[in-house]
């Protein structure tokens, strides 16, 4: 099982990498950590050129906190995030769900713009991006704009990067006062991608929760942010009424697609008592 | 004759294990030689079709010198093989070519070799070899497979079925009939493969000269290879070498005869140069022997007072498009029969059996064989009959057990019981697990919403099978072992033995049974096997006989050697070998204990003093002995294990909290080693029960041939696991001991099973399916709700 | 922009400069080129931890690494480690424990209970568990192995 031939480079600035991206197009890859890439390679079955390594980009790299908003830089490390304190204080969503994320060495590699890049419909951060409502940072030679994780990823393995286009970093807002975050996932053994995978942000006055949003993964062919089991929960105090209304709103927002690990009833199934079991743990932290 | 208190018995840390730990191994791919080629396999993408054409053109020229050998070229050196029982009359299977011929027969079957300077050329150029399919319907539903309108796997044969057979003792329908309680269950066993970490491994190096084939690589049978690289490369036998270096697991998975292995010795004597092959993990799932895959429709009735009246047991077993070569591929399933209800007294039986072909990797013996599927429908009936008639699941077995006056005692099944240790097995286990605390326990969280389970499931474990199985099926496969046993000159003990190592640590075992014959420490003796030129004839490593068979071996071989000894020592000592010992390094006087010639004096004047010998001594100092096992058809181990897990209703998830075996082996060699067996089987066994299952689609797909989607059991998942012993020597041996590999594995399934179930049944549900999936449990929730 | 690249590392303290494939991984790079057979290959798509090795102080896929990336790189297998006796109270533990049988496992499973060392306090069998859950073991059942890691951290880091 080994990779096909390609070839390589590592360019030293962010600007040679974008005119690579611009020369290539759909025939270079960019090489992050390599933790997805690497295996679809050996298995052949994805076939570059051209492997473009931004391993060496300082500009790419880094956590910080500015104005309010978490930069966090697209080859950020998956143990980068799991050990940073400013993750832990502001990005509380984040650190629950990195534990979640694959197993020590695979997170030493991974990084945090390959996994969004990527948009594996199983993975967490994508999830965490659209509940925390987050903006991503692309780059070309073309310029930079700016999008939002809800609009970002299209399906299965799509997302709203050109061909030309590189993931820089994400912002993230802050944890913000009066606000919570709760994460669940299910999936069959440790670290595995989930089955179901519940993202929840929301600001908690007392027991009444408002700014709900609710994301699943593990469900559809991308992250889905769950407008009407959000909306379920706006401005209501948690209850157990409440929390049949989210589970029931939550089959209006998703259509789940099945496979041999699990039907689409059981996903639909298996989101619904996350969803409820995490606002649970959302509201009883207070 | 039982050995004075030594190094048997002792939880000595194995010998190999320090060069394991510090990455010295050296497993086939770490073999180094000059001239290698590296072979990859173009495969089937059907699960059965027609080959119209194979076009090498477009790989030869993506890699310039790259050989393609298509089925017809390596048939032209190789013939196909047929597995076939002399025994079974009854029985069909197909003759199978090392690399398919005109036709495929399963997604993943070989259908061309190619060869380069690298594996990644050779992928390469493999990847340009252009086929030319005719897709053909395949069978590839199990229970649909003996269909009437199932599409043929082989159309030779005229219908899927390999084999039937029945057993029948006394009346099972009438005694049914008149049970006060009958229960019953419709269960499914997945299909699964044993999944060595170390794939499959094999270099071949023909030298045209001599006309010899040197193969190395991991198999735990390699007379077996021998045997079938002779018959059919027709290379004679004493030219044909098997070499096996560090096998990194085995399971069963490298027990069999594999096209791709018999290919590339094929295809090195078609070079003359050595070649290498190495199963990548995409190519061990739709390559390596899968099995168990059977569906059970089992009834069994109790009276009032719990004892059993009578057991129905109907299997549909199912292969894949062949069995395996020279081993029964029936056994799966006739294991399923024979062992049913093995445990408990009954008169009463009807076990039948069809054995059908799927569209689907070639089936064989994975640890355990069918012993796991037997216990889990046996074990999980007595729970259902025991909560049927209101006792209490411990005590409904105590009731029911073969007791000791019964014994020994064919069962209904065919199964001859000598001796079994059952009754203590179970008061051992109640006592570890602490059983009527944990029931308590179980009831106090039940009233807060906790679903917890327990399940206590006896087994018996079918080990070191001797010659009544395989001789008269006419298999080349030896039931023997045998081992030299030799002093050096310094006084130091080597053994050469026909045991393979494959990570069980038998010899660092076999050490130990030689230090206590010949009075030296097992630090002093240097255990050598895994290669057919060197070593005496022996059968391998399976049906967990390392230590039955070739120790017993080992045991004869020192003790001639002691022999041997003691009469030199006599010799040189002018004393009667009656009168003296082998202790401490030394030729000591029995009666005293009194050191008299030190062992490398002995060896010493036995190799290089042959001049001070009085004349007509002829020092024997190596000593070869074989044991043909001949007390018992093979040796049954038995035991008890016990699980205690939760079950969450709301998503199906089952996390297993602890796992308890009291296991009776017979005599103990080592400890260390057979506690660590028992442990790594329990996790296999909860690999099948929770995890593991090779999924096909309608059309033989495999869907989930991947690390990342096939289960295997992590440690996050793995409950700790205590293990107890009671000991019972197996009688009419030096040794005494019995099998202890695949305990572990036979009877967690079934623990497993009934925790779950006993979890599940205040909530009016029970799945009888393994492996069991959050899934699977919410569907039982939502049929019994 | 090449399909052969020279590439100057350290291996286990050692200087090493090699002219690789730019498909090669990181392992088969050890393995072939540098004769360093302790790490394995189980799966080549990075689940089953046997080919784990460290670079630049922090355990890795060598499946999921190209050589070419190790450029410049600090790499440390089972076998310099061995050598520098810097898991040697591991490897003591697991052979007291067999915590072993076929080894093929072991050299990643060394690894990666070294860096959970690396943390510098004894931890829960629940998490000991978690920390190796990227590593399969097919043989022990992994009770050993949670065993023989508890005990060094203990003499590590107190009762």
């Amino acid at each position: 099982m080994k990779a096909p031939r390609f070839s390589y480079v590592r360019p030293e600035s962010l600007e040679r990498v974008l005119e690579l991206l611009a020369e290539h197009g759909d025939e270079a890859r960019i090489l992050a950590g390599g933790q997805s890439l690497m295996p679809t390679l050996n298995m052949r079955l994805s076939e570059p050129r051209l492997l473009i390594d931004i391993n060496r980009i300082d500009a790419l790299k880094g956590i910080s906190l500015e104005d309010g908003t978490v930069r966090v830089g697209a080859l950020a490390r998956h143990a980068e995030l799991l050990d940073s304190p400013l993750v832990a204080e502001h990005l509380p969503l984040i650190a629950a769900a990195m534990p979640h994320v694959a197993h020590v060495a695979v997170r030493n590699r991974g990084t945090f713009g390959g996994s969004i890049a990527l948009a594996d419909p199983a993975a967490e951060l994508p999830a965490c991006a659209v509940a925390l409502d987050a903006a991503f940072v692309l780059a070309s030679l073309r310029g930079r704009r700016t999008v939002p994780a809800r609009s970002f990823f299209h399906g299965l393995y799509e997302t709203e990067l050109a061909e030309d286009e590189l993931l820089v970093e994400a912002r993230i807002p802050a944890l913000a006062a009066g606000y919570r975050s709760s994460f669940l996932e299910f999936a069959r053994r440790h670290g595995d991608f989930a089955l179901a995978g519940i993202c929840c942000h929301a600001r908690i006055d007392g027991a009444v929760l408002s700014d709900v949003r609710l994301a699943c993964f593990g469900s559809e062919d991308r992250p889905r942010f769950a407008g009407a089991a959000s909306a379920a929960a706006e401005g209501r105090a948690w209850s157990g009424e409440v929390k049949e209304a989210v589970k029931a709103a939550l089959g209006g927002d998703l259509d789940p697609i099945g496979n041999f690990h699990a039907s689409a009833a059981t996903r639909l199934h298996l989101a619904r008592v996350l969803a409820g079991r995490a606002l649970d743990r959302m509201a009883a932290a207070g | 004759m039982a050995d004075p208190p030594g190094a048997v018995g002792r939880p000595l840390p194995r010998s190999g294990a320090r060069r394991l730990a510090f990455g010295r191994g050296t497993y086939t791919d770490d073999l180094r030689f000059p001239g290698l080629l590296h072979l990859a396999f173009v495969r089937s993408p059907h699960a059965h079709a027609r080959i119209v054409k194979i076009n090498p053109g477009p790989a030869l020229a993506a890699v310039p010198g790259a050989r393609v050998f298509t089925g017809a070229d390596i048939a032209r050196v190789c013939t196909p093989w047929q597995g076939l029982m002399d025994n079974l009359p009854t029985m069909v299977s197909p003759p199978q070519h090392a690399v398919a011929v005109d036709r495929a027969v399963w997604q993943g079957e070989p259908v061309a070799a190619v060869v380069a300077a690298s594996r990644a050329e050779a992928e390469d150029a493999a990847a340009g070899v252009v086929v030319e399919w005719e897709p053909l319907p395949a069978a590839a539903v199990r229970d649909r497979t003996l269909d009437e309108d199932a599409a043929p796997v082989h159309p030779e044969l005229g219908s899927n079925l390999s084999y039937a057979a029945a057993i029948r003792a006394g009346d099972a329908e009438a005694a049914l009939a008149g049970a006060a309680h009958v229960v019953e269950g419709d269960f499914s066993f997945a299909r699964h493969t044993g999944v060595p970490l170390e794939p499959r491994a094999v270099i071949a190096d023909y030298d045209p000269g001599e006309g010899r084939l040197t193969v190395h690589g991991g198999h735990q049978a390699p007379w077996h290879q021998q045997d079938t690289l002779s018959r059919h490369l027709g290379i004679p036998e004493h030219l044909v070498r098997v070499v096996t270096p560090d096998i990194g697991g085995g399971f069963g998975i490298k027990l069999h005869i594999y096209g791709e292995e018999i290919a590339v010795s094929a295809v090195s004597k078609l070079l003359g140069r050595p070649v290498k092959y190495v199963a990548d993990r995409l190519e061990s799932f739709v390559s390596d022997v899968q099995a168990r895959d059977q569906r059970v429709s089992a009834r069994l009735g109790v009276g009032e007072d719990g004892g059993i009246r009578g057991l129905s047991v109907d299997a549909l077993s199912s292969l894949g498009a062949y069995g395996s070569y020279g081993r029964p591929p029936i056994n799966e399933g006739m294991m399923t029969i024979t062992m049913a209800g093995g445990p408990y007294a009954n008169e009463h039986y009807e076990g039948r059996l069809r054995v059908a072909f799927q569209n689907k990797p070639p089936s064989g013996m994975y640890r355990a064989v069918g012993q796991p599927i037997a216990c889990a429908v046996t074990e999980q009936l007595l729970d259902r009959a025991a909560h049927a008639a209101g006792i209490d699941p411990v005590d409904m077995r105590r009731r029911n057990y073969w007791t000791d006056e019964a014994c020994p005692v064919r069962t209904p099944g065919g199964i001859g019981i000598g001796r079994l240790s059952l009754r203590a097995c179970l008061d051992r286990l109640a006592a570890m697990m602490d059983y009527g605390a944990l029931r308590a326990e179980q009831a106090a969280l039940r009233g807060r919403g906790i679903h917890r389970g327990i399940g206590v499931a006896t087994f018996l474990e079918m080990t070191s099978i001797g010659p009544e199985r395989y001789g008269p099926a006419g298999a080349r496969i030896s039931t023997q072992d045998g081992a030299t046993v030799r002093l050096e000159p310094s006084g130091a003990v080597r053994c050469v033995t026909s045991v393979i190592e494959i990570g069980q640590g038998t010899h660092s075992a076999l050490a130990q049974i030689v230090a206590d014959r010949l009075g030296v420490a097992p630090q002093d003796v240097a255990v050598v096997g895994g290669d057919t030129s060197l070593t005496p004839h022996g059968g391998g490593a399976w049906a967990s006989r390392g230590l039955t068979i070739g120790g017993e071996a080992v045991w004869r071989a020192a003790q001639g050697l002691r022999e041997n000894i003691l009469e030199l020592a006599g010799s040189i000592l002018q004393a009667d070998p009656a009168d003296l010992d082998l202790a401490g390094g030394a030729v000591s006087d029995r009666a005293t204990g009194e050191a008299r010639i030190a062992l490398a004096e002995i060896g010493r004047i036995g190799h290089f003093r042959h001049d001070t010998l009085p004349p007509g001594v002829q020092p024997e100092l190596a000593v070869t002995r074989h044991y043909v096992p001949d007390a018992v058809p093979f040796a049954l181990a038995n035991g008890v294990q016990g699980s205690w897990l939760e079950v969450d209703p709301e998503t199906g998830e089952v996390r297993l909290l602890e796992h308890w075996v009291v296991e009776d082996c017979g005599r103990i060699v080592n400890p260390l080693l057979v506690e660590e067996q028992i442990r790594g089987g329990v996790v296999q066994g909860i690999g099948g029960a929770l995890f593991e299952e090779c999924r096909h689609d309608e059309e033989g797909q495999m869907l989930n041939a991947t690390f990342a989607d096939y289960l295997v059991p992590m440690a996050a998942e793995m409950p700790d696991i205590h293990v107890g012993h009671v000991e019972t020597p197996l009688e009419g041996t030096a040794l005494g001991t019995k099998g202890a590999g695949e305990a572990g594995t036979v009877g967690a399934p079934a623990a497993v099973l009934l925790a779950v179930n006993d979890a599940l049944r205040p909530l009016g549900a029970q799945v009888d399916s393994l492996p069991i999936t959050p899934e699977s449990i919410l569907h039982a929730l939502a049929a019994g709700a | 922009m090449q399909e052969f690249i020279d590439i100057a590392l350290t291996v286990n303290g050692e200087p090493v400069s090699r002219r690789v494939e730019a498909r090669q991984h990181l392992v088969d790079f050890l393995r072939n080129e540098l004769g360093l057979t302790g790490s394995h290959l189980g799966c080549e798509h990075g689940v089953c931890g046997a080919c784990t090795v460290r670079v630049d102080g922090a355990v890795v896929r060598g499946c999921l690494m190209l050589a070419v990336q190790a450029d410049g790189a600090d790499v440390w297998t089972v076998e310099g480690l061995s050598d520098s006796g810097g898991i040697a109270d591991l490897q003591e533990a697991f052979i007291a424990r067999n915590a072993l049988q076929c080894g093929y496992c072991t050299p990643g499973m060394l690894l990666t209970a070294a860096e959970m060392l690396e943390a510098g306090r004894r931890m829960t069998r629940t998490e000991i568990r978690a920390f190796l859950s990227g590593n399969f073991c097919r043989c022990t059942g992994y009770h050993a192995i949670v065993d023989a890691i508890g005990t060094v951290m203990e003499r590590r880091f107190g009762g």
